[in-house]
């Protein structure tokens, strides 16, 4: 009995051994399904690693490495001003490294006919001002507008850009992440949204804004106007194994999963 | 000896109640030490009855009247069905059926019970919210109406087992003395039973209320999110649970969407507070006396 017991303490005491590393990732759910995938892989080779990945929209995952709850942040827009000043505050310096690069993709139900939109056009069907797509081109039904939280980092570039100042309808739907849209979107015949590039599958249809439609060469060539970087922002003073996962990420092996991700890789974006 | 263990009893038990008032002031307190700082930014007329929620634009809007009436749409809708349901399967199993039905029935209401409302929210999105689109040809699926519906499935297992239980409380006498003179066995339920059983049917519907109105993970996946009044039911809401709940784990402690997002449930607390303090004077110390 007594032996039992000692067999299964030391089973606990090394299940809990000093070398196991501890990464808590979370932020953006756009760079989401990126960092589950890359931290896969880098499990796969390091056994000892532990890491954990959430989402909760890029300001959480900015905010939470400020208030150091988490190892990595993930997001979709870069650090603002407000929150370099936060994080002087607080005495923390911030680290941003640019993982990859996305488009946020303007998308409809795969039935409809509309196949562009201007981006004066997008931001009065985001205002509320265009109700119907007939007024531009389309058959005669009510726009469903969706559009994401306000942490989102998709809804900040897309407000950035579309929007510039202009505030989303009342009546906008908010849902609260990419896959949510996605499946709203594709059995909601009149619906509009946006999500990032590697969401988009046979159920959606992505428009071309101003004639030039989201993908990995329209980024690269920066013709296309809603292409952002994605990041991943630590602290300065973080640890050894942070430091390799983040260097991971950037290594020849990392992009080529972000390119399967259905991401632009980093390197490939030469300007 | 006897007497130390008495006395043991008694303490542990008075302690425990005693956490339990520990545990609910330090929830209200807390509650009103994060939100009550929103006040220094905007008053309590404007929070309350301006319908902009805008909580990160600049300038900010902090007016919840849209999330107010968000909720109580869809909570009045969800008892809506639920009331009629829930309460007339309380009957049916109470009055009504055979032993073995009764046996079949009870538990797999209860089970309705059990279900995640996460389970309940999948559903609604996946297959009630396509369902309607095609149905009633409308532009969206994710409206107060779906989000009534499925809290209102919720709410009928609540509303269900303790209108039951109350009617299996009034004694067999009341019903054989109504048979008796002659009534018949619907004027018995209507006229009798039901009444004898008020405070516990009337607790019950008050528990569903409390149930659909403080409900988060449903109205968040869908009641489609969007902070307006709405002019039709078949329009998406943005209830005051789901507005916290979405949006709390991105805000910045301290800031004023934070303190906004604590007076939301301020105002949620005090809202199931006064229904529960309402029911309990005025139906419960009538239902006692008689």
């Amino acid at each position: 009995m007594k032996k039992t017991i000692s067999l299964l303490l030391l089973v606990l005491l090394s299940g809990c051994a000093p070398h196991t590393e501890r990464i808590d990732i979370a932020g953006s759910t756009t760079v989401l399904p990126i960092v589950q995938a890359e931290a896969e892989e880098y499990m796969n080779a390091h056994p000892a690693a532990a890491i954990s990945v959430r989402g909760g929209g890029s300001q959480v995952g900015i905010t939470s490495i400020i208030n150091g709850t988490i190892d990595i942040g993930i997001a979709s827009r870069p650090v603002t001003s407000v929150e370099k000043t936060l994080a002087a505050e607080k005495g923390v310096k911030l680290i941003q490294a640019t993982i990859a690069h996305d488009a946020v993709s303007v998308v409809v139900h795969k039935n409809n006919p509309v196949n562009n939109l201007s981006l004066a056009q997008l931001q009065s069907i985001f205002a509320g001002k265009l109700t119907n797509w007939m007024q531009v081109g389309g058959p005669d039904m009510a726009i469903a507008v969706i559009s994401r939280d306000v942490s989102s980092g998709s809804f900040e570039v897309f407000s950035d850009v579309v929007l510039d100042s202009v505030r989303v309808v009342n009546s906008a739907m908010r849902l609260p992440s990419n896959n949510a849209v996605v499946s709203a979107i594709s059995y909601t015949p009149g619906a509009i949204g946006y999500v990032g590039l590697g969401y988009l599958n046979s159920y959606l249809k992505a428009l071309s804004i101003d004639d030039s439609m989201p993908s990995v060469s329209s980024v690269q060539d920066a013709s296309y106007p809603l292409a952002r970087p994605l990041f991943m922002i630590t602290l300065a003073s973080c640890s050894p194994a942070t430091r390799e996962f983040i260097d991971f990420v950037l290594s020849a092996s990392g992009q080529q999963i972000v390119a399967r991700q259905g991401y632009v890789p980093r390197e490939e974006m030469q300007q | 000896m006897k007497n130390i263990r008495e006395t043991t009893f008694k303490s542990l038990t008075y302690v425990s109640a005693l956490f339990t008032i520990i545990f609910l002031f330090g929830i209200i307190g807390s509650l009103f030490l994060e939100g009550l700082p929103l006040i220094k930014l905007v008053t309590f007329k404007t929070f309350i009855l301006n319908p902009s929620w805008h909580p990160t634009s600049y300038p900010a809007d902090f007016g919840i009247l849209s999330l107010i009436a968000g909720s109580l749409i869809v909570t009045m809708g969800a008892l809506i069905l639920a009331i009629p349901l829930g309460i007339g399967s309380a009957i049916y199993i109470s009055e009504i059926a055979g032993n073995k039905t009764r046996e079949i029935i009870k538990p797999i209401i209860e089970l309705l019970a059990g279900i995640p409302s996460v389970v309940y929210g999948l559903f609604g999105m996946a297959f009630l919210s396509p369902f309607l689109i095609r149905v009633f040809g409308i532009p969206t699926g994710l409206n107060a109406f779906s989000a009534s519906i499925i809290l209102g499935i919720m709410v009928v297992p609540i509303i269900s087992s303790m209108s039951e239980d109350a009617l299996s409380t009034v004694p067999r006498q009341l019903r054989e003395a109504s048979l008796a003179l002659g009534a018949t066995r619907w004027e018995t339920i209507m006229r009798v039973v039901l009444p004898a059983a008020k405070s516990g049917v009337i607790g019950s519907v008050v528990l569903g209320f409390g149930r659909a109105i403080g409900e988060t993970m449903v109205v968040i996946m869908v009641a489609g999110g969007a902070a307006q009044i709405p002019t039709s039911i078949f329009q998406p809401v943005r209830p005051m649970t789901a507005a916290v709940a979405a949006e709390m784990g991105e805000t910045v402690f301290g800031s004023p969407h934070f303190h906004a997002l604590y007076a939301i449930a301020i105002v949620l607390f005090i809202i199931t507070f006064a229904t529960n303090l309402i029911t309990e004077v005025v139906f419960f110390r009538k239902g006692d006396l008689k």
